[in-house]
């Protein structure tokens, strides 16, 4: 009733390919763009920001760069975490040595450097094929975290190795350091994450998308039909560490605004994205956003139940807190293997033909 | 069990319902996560302190202490999620026991107008109080404790370092690199041989680390490490029949945790302390008849006494004498956190004050001022003694290398001025 295609005629060849096909789907998605462009900013608080909006948003951007490699090119990654730490120390190098320029271009040139370096973890891509190539990225994880702990170079030789971020600007307005409004902030991140979420979604329909999920299904059969896998494959490392740099430049810049490597982007970190994709759903742009909602805010939602809610002891809820996300996870998974973004797909099925189904 | 969920509910409303008391305090403790062990007796000691004030004295000044505990688990982004919750809640001041945590408030709390009390870790040049108005670490830093480690090499020698070799073994960390550049400072002043050994977290593998102080046979070996690395690493100094006498830890690296696992192989092993050991203060007695006897104890109740939970008890201790202070100043009983700032900068610890705290002789005694946040730097070297089972003091409390010292806090916190822009001054 609510979901359907019927009466919705495309007259044109580009009504017929945009990303939202179905008209519910499409004004739904108006819908929560407009409460999140126009809505959200006017009723946040630095709490519901600091601890629930930029975590969501720049986890999603993590989750869409991984799920990019893993979900839709097939190239497993333990190396998140390592990108991320690459991604906020590129940050914090170019918003020190140039002060001036807009902190916006600082973000989208970190996730540039990103992508070089990942290219360069990806080239053993080329030879090396699912575990074996989990091992070769966990090798980046850990060269890259040593390397920026090593080097003093990286932070700007401060006593203790932190990087902190200084107050930085995007059209007069401050979206790093402390005195920072929590709407610009919030708004920042939004349009990161818009954006990254529209060329993801863009490039793995088009031709791109097209070749990675080729590489994926087989990749053999991929070189036979014509694809290259020397450039679907690096291009997957490319555009997904670009964005994974994004999420990390904002995770230091915004977000936390000091970092330790090793606390930070250690191994948990990309633990913690795989978990993201694997749980939202490989190859799924949606699945990337529900997978970052449900890690992120699910702890933050479980802590204010127990502990504000019913006044429990803070270790027992924390324990609990263990317990329930990982039950969730696992029950999550035995009952649907494809994700939530599987169970969100069942659901618009299932819309389709309510209330008649046969 | 409809009912117990029922009944649960509403213990917690009831048990929530102290909520209305005046005066917040905030506990950023871990019980869990890989430094549980080290932060659950200082989570006791600093809750036990402050239901003690509320059952003995009705409070501070008359308003009852509320204390907001909130679980970090040593991790910076439940750092946040904790410190925006309490933030709304009129918290006084902050300890974040963490290192990590510590350096994303100071620009944080600082905007907020809400202090923070790093004591004994944290950012060291924060002693510089014209440049972080907000930010306290009194009583001694890690370079205060560097430096004192390092005096105490120097008593045991005859005043005389040189040509010896000394080792760090560190946690790879920020908090495991503050006090390098202090003991590169003092390896050039009294011309020993300082080697450096980053262990990463957590800390569970050293193995390399002990081979290589195993070959270069180094004289002395300094820790700074926390958590589970403090037992690995004495079980490996044990393991390498490394004199204990020569080995010593930082106060995050003296905690009965750390030792008992090595069992009587353990003995003679040394920690820097900033404040006493031991429960035999009549603050103790307090505790046992209105906070263990009243079914009040923090957590398992089974810390009482131990070097943490005394540090915990110490820094309750240092806040609730800071509000004191800023009630007096003020005039009011209900105190903001600006107001809270106030106290803590002129707070003045003497021996009277403690000794009738039921704390004589626990801690050193130091005046706070907005030029120094970070006390005198006053540490002490204790001793396990393994077949007693417990610490004792070996040395007084001893100042730090202040001419070594106050330089590196002028140039770091000059940086940290220069990065954000900040007009050192007291006004």
């Amino acid at each position: 009733m609510f979901y359907r295609e019927a009466g919705d005629f495309k007259t044109s060849y580009q009504d017929d390919n945009q990303t939202f096909p179905i008209k519910f789907d499409r004004y739904r998605y108006y819908a929560v763009l407009f409460a999140a462009f126009a809505v959200i900013p006017f009723l946040v608080n630095d709490y519901w920001v600091n601890a629930i909006f930029l975590p969501f948003l720049i986890y999603s951007i993590a989750a869409i760069g991984l799920n990019i490699l893993v979900g839709y090119c097939g190239q497993v990654s333990l190396g998140t975490g390592g990108f991320m730490a690459v991604g906020a120390y590129a940050v914090y190098k170019l918003m020190t040595a140039f002060p001036d320029v807009s902190f916006a271009i600082h973000v989208v040139l970190a996730g540039g450097v990103t992508a070089i370096v990942g290219v360069m973890f990806g080239l053993p891509s080329l030879r090396i094929k699912g575990f074996y190539l989990a091992v070769a990225t966990l090798a980046a994880q850990f060269f890259l975290v040593w390397l920026f702990n090593r080097v003093p170079w990286f932070y700007n030789y401060s006593a203790s190795g932190q990087i902190n971020a200084p107050v930085r600007t995007v059209f007069g307005v401050e979206v790093t350091g402390p005195t920072a409004e929590p709407w610009a902030v919030y708004l920042f991140c939004l349009v990161f994450l818009t954006l990254c979420a529209i060329i993801a979604r863009n490039l793995t329909r088009g031709s791109v998308g097209r070749k990675w999920m080729a590489i994926r299904d087989m990749d053999i059969a991929a070189e036979i039909i014509g694809v290259n896998p020397l450039t679907a494959k690096l291009s997957a490392f490319a555009v997904s560490s670009f964005f994974v740099g994004i999420s990390g430049a904002l995770f230091f810049g915004v977000y936390l605004g000091a970092v330790e490597v090793g606390e930070a982007f250690g191994i948990n970190k990309s633990f913690l994205v795989l978990f993201m994709i694997i749980i939202g759903g490989l190859g799924s742009i949606f699945g990337s956003f529900a997978g970052a909602a449900f890690l992120v805010l699910l702890p933050v939602l479980l802590k204010n139940v127990l502990v504000s809610g019913l006044g429990w002891p803070t270790d027992l809820a924390a324990h609990l807190e263990f317990m329930i996300v990982g039950g969730l996870i696992v029950t999550f998974l035995i009952l649907e293997p494809h994700g939530l973004a599987q169970l969100w797909r069942v659901a618009k099925e299932k819309l389709r033909l309510w209330p008649f189904p046969h | 069990m409809k009912r117990t969920l029922i009944t649960a509910a509403v213990a917690g409303i009831m048990a929530a319902a102290p909520a209305m008391a005046e005066l917040t305090f905030t506990a950023l403790s871990y019980r869990t996560g890989p430094y549980a062990a080290n932060g659950i007796p200082f989570a006791d000691g600093y809750q036990d302190y402050f239901t003690l004030l509320n059952e003995r004295d009705g409070g501070i000044g008359g308003e009852m202490v509320n204390l907001l505990e909130c679980e970090t688990g040593y991790n910076t982004e439940k750092g946040v999620e904790c410190y925006e919750s309490t933030k709304g809640e009129g918290a006084l001041v902050y300890q974040p026991l963490s290192t990590g945590i510590t350096y994303q408030l100071i620009p944080k709390a600082t905007a907020d107008g809400i202090p923070v009390h790093s004591m004994g870790y944290g950012r060291t040049s924060a002693k510089n109080g014209e440049v972080f108005r907000n930010i306290f670490n009194y009583p001694a830093n890690y370079w205060d404790g560097a430096s004192v480690g390092i005096k105490h090499l120097l008593d045991i020698n005859g005043g005389d370092l040189s040509g010896k070799k000394v080792a760090l073994v560190y946690h790879n960390s920020a908090y495991g690199k503050e006090p390098i550049r202090t003991l590169e400072e003092a390896a050039k002043k009294h011309g020993f041989e300082l080697s450096l050994l980053p262990v990463d977290h957590p800390g569970q593998e050293q193995k390399s680390q002990w081979l290589q102080i195993r070959r270069d046979r180094p004289d002395y070996v300094l820790m700074w490490g926390w958590g589970v690395m403090n037992q690995v690493a004495i079980q490996e100094a044990v393991n390498i029949r490394f004199p204990m006498e020569n080995f010593i830890g930082v106060w995050w690296s003296g905690s009965e945790n750390d030792v008992l696992p090595a069992g009587e192989k353990a003995h003679g092993y040394k920690a820097l302390t900033f404040h006493n050991v031991g429960d035999d203060f009549p603050v103790f007695d307090d505790i046992q008849k209105y906070v263990v006897d009243g079914g009040k104890a923090a957590g398992a109740g089974d810390q009482i006494g131990t070097a943490l939970y005394n540090r915990g008890l110490y820094a309750a201790m240092l806040a609730a004498e800071a509000a004191k202070t800023a009630q007096g100043i003020h005039g009011v009983s209900d105190i903001t956190p600006a107001q809270m700032r106030d106290g803590m900068e002129n707070l003045v610890i003497t021996e009277e004050k403690m000794a009738s705290l039921g704390l004589p002789g626990f801690g050193p005694s130091f005046n706070v001022s907005c030029q120094n946040h970070g006390g005198d730097g006053m540490v002490a070297v204790s001793q396990w003694d393994a077949n007693a089972g417990k610490w004792s003091l070996i040395t007084d409390f001893v100042q730090s290398d202040q001419d070594i010292l106050n330089p590196l806090i002028d140039e770091d916190s000059a940086s940290f001025a220069a990065e954000n822009n900040i007009t050192p001054g007291c006004n």
